[in-house]
């Protein structure tokens, strides 16, 4: 018997209604193993989302799951940690719903340090509403609301998480499947606001208008651009050139938002009292 | 003693016909057949797990 996803999915869910070759279900997959290899109860997780593609993955989820209002998942998440810090809570979404609609929930999540993990799938576009283009969408790239390119640069997800005070940040992509479970792991474990950004595939709405002839192509590229930090690290500027660096890119212990702000509330009931 | 061969299974019904396992088998046990992957050679398999790791439809299983 191979690995039974299903334990984890709620019955008669599948096939899921991501795209063929949508890298979603991959990250999904990896979602899974992790929680498996952490042996995480169900009914001790939750699972929160906030509107797009990869926003769909707690529908899947047989957990306490919460989808929620475009790019408020971190926002609810952060509610259900403050009211019960014992829960494990999980955020995913996409770029779009992340670092766009919900930027600014992001960046001062990242500055709390609240205990969550929070998986970006950025897949450089909004797919579910027609490929219009994201904060991430590479400078050039054509998207239904850059027809010509786009004349942005685009966000590091990982830097800006980093710049904002998260104290775990690491990346991966879809065709490196394997990574993705070990990754979320290590950011389920940590102590803080871990971020896990997978750069992913979206061949219907990006592939299609930027010339990948299929998601194979998408996922070569995915494989070819993938710089692990260690092997960055013995490589020139000039061999970086266009790469991304993957594996965990950052990571210190900080003081938590649930246990300090818990001190606080203990600290003025004392001063109350006394 | 005989080295057991590794089970593939293929849920037809889940398989969307990406392409991705077909592709990124290091020893081209699988094949498509229509809009299904479907498995072609069986006694080439290593239990690599990349078709099952990469499946994004949660259609592959491999038994050791």
């Amino acid at each position: 018997m191979g690995f039974d996803y299903e334990k984890y999915i709620r019955p008669g869910k599948l096939p899921h209604i991501w795209c063929p070759g949508c890298g979603h279900g991959i990250v999904m997959k990896g979602l899974i193993r992790a929680i498996d290899a952490l042996s995480l109860d169900k009914d001790k997780t939750a699972i929160v989302s906030g509107i797009g593609c990869a926003s769909r993955l707690p529908g899947y989820m047989d957990f306490c799951t919460l989808h929620t209002t475009h790019g408020r998942g971190v926002a609810f998440a952060t509610g259900i940690k403050m009211a019960r810090p014992e829960m494990n809570v999980l955020c995913v979404g996409g770029d779009g719903d992340g670092v766009a609609i919900g930027g600014n929930h992001f960046i001062h999540a990242c500055r709390r340090n609240i205990d969550m993990t929070y998986l970006i799938m950025n897949n450089n576009i909004y797919g579910m509403t027609g490929g219009q283009f994201s904060p991430t969408t590479p400078f050039g790239a054509k998207a239904s609301t850059t027809p010509y390119g786009n004349p942005d640069p685009p966000f590091d997800i990982a830097k800006l998480a980093i710049g904002a005070g998260a104290t775990f940040v690491a990346r991966g992509t879809a065709f490196h499947a394997a990574q993705i479970e070990k990754l979320l792991i290590e950011a389920i474990r940590h102590k803080g606001f871990s971020v896990v950004e997978i750069l992913d595939s979206c061949p219907t709405t990006y592939g299609r208008r930027n010339k990948f002839k299929s998601v194979v192509e998408m996922m070569n590229q995915l494989k070819e651009s993938a710089v692990p930090v260690a092997a960055a690290e013995k490589m020139s500027p000039e061999q970086l050139e266009g790469k991304v660096l993957t594996g965990v890119l950052y990571k210190e212990n900080k003081p938590e938002y649930v246990a300090e702000y818990g001190k606080l509330v203990t600290r003025v009931q004392e001063s109350m009292a006394g | 003693m005989e080295k057991k061969q590794p089970e593939i299974k293929i849920i037809e019904k889940y398989c969307k016909g990406c392409h991705i396992c077909v592709e990124f088998c290091p020893t081209q046990v699988l094949e498509m057949r229509g809009f299904t992957a479907v498995v072609k050679n069986p006694d080439a398999c290593i239990a690599c797990m990349q078709c099952e790791l990469r499946c994004p439809d949660f259609a592959i299983s491999v038994t050791k």
